[in-house]
């Protein structure tokens, strides 16, 4: 299982990119942590969750 | 109007009759950088001047334009000014001896090492959620000694009680309310917007006083 934002859910062997397409967030929008680290948006494609990952996915939105 | 500015001493004397001296310390010692200088920023920075940092880099790449008065800290006069002119102006005003130095530029992942490096607390101020986006991973990715404050969602008319402050990872500070996007018909209101700036300036007023702790 992974938690991403509190939430337990499969790992699935799922990336990043599969995850954020699958919850229509668009990759220029967010910023990605795994346990404690950020992730480049570069790696989303290549980075799969790992069983027992801490993920926090922050969706960025407009006004300020 | 007078035209005598109080001297350097009475006004560091007026702030430590406030929060002290060991809180003056750490905060005139400090050196905050500001992207963006429109709802968040303009508020944010002079919440910071007035609480008394010592030195604020500020960041914005536009012009003041009257869309701008019902939220940004900026005056009719001040119209089609460079809002980091406008704000050095105001800000002159307000904290003269606050070390202020205001760069009329449009941040990318290009610049922001080098502009930003070395600068121990970066607020990000922005108002499109790309621009956040990219300055938040750029500063998570790039310079992972700095501290972060973000503000991320606060249009609208929802109560003011839903912005929030949260820390995600080690030094990441996110104020908010996480979820009102700017759209037609819910729009960008002053005290709203005025109230995550708040957060953010306390969030770097409490790093500051070491109230928030770096994780390992």
């Amino acid at each position: 299982m992974v938690t991403i934002n509190g939430e337990q859910i499969p790992a699935d062997g799922r990336t990043i990119a599969d995850y954020l397409a699958g919850n229509g967030l668009g990759e220029g929008r967010v910023a990605v942590e795994v346990n404690g680290e950020i992730v480049p948006r570069a790696k989303y494609v290549e980075t799969a969750f790992c069983d027992g990952d801490s993920v926090e996915i922050v969706r960025f939105v407009g006004g300020g | 109007m007078s035209s005598a500015i109080p001297t350097k001493s009475a006004m560091r004397e007026a702030l430590v009759a406030r929060h002290g001296e060991a809180l003056q310390s750490r905060l005139e010692s400090s050196s905050v950088a500001v992207c963006g200088l429109g709802g968040l920023g303009s508020n944010i920075a002079i919440a910071l001047a007035r609480a008394g940092v010592g030195r604020l880099l500020l960041f914005d790449f536009d012009r003041v334009d009257i869309s701008n008065l019902n939220r940004q800290q900026y005056l009719v006069g001040q119209l089609g000014m460079a809002k980091t002119e406008a704000m050095r102006e105001n800000l002159s005003e307000i904290a003269p001896y606050c070390q202020v130095t205001a760069m009329q530029v449009r941040l990318d992942e290009g610049n922001i090492p080098e502009l930003l490096g070395g600068v121990p607390i970066i607020v990000e101020a922005f108002d499109k959620a790309e621009a956040k986006a990219m300055l938040v991973n750029t500063v998570l990715e790039r310079l992972p000694e700095a501290w972060l404050v973000s503000g991320n969602g606060m249009a609208g008319l929802g109560s003011a009680n839903l912005i929030r402050t949260r820390r995600v990872g080690r030094r990441l500070l996110l104020c908010g309310d996480g979820v009102s996007d700017l759209e037609e018909g819910a729009g960008l209101v002053s005290a709203r917007v005025l109230a995550c700036a708040a957060h953010e300036a306390m969030a770097v007023i409490r790093i500051i006083a070491g109230e928030i702790q770096s994780s390992s």
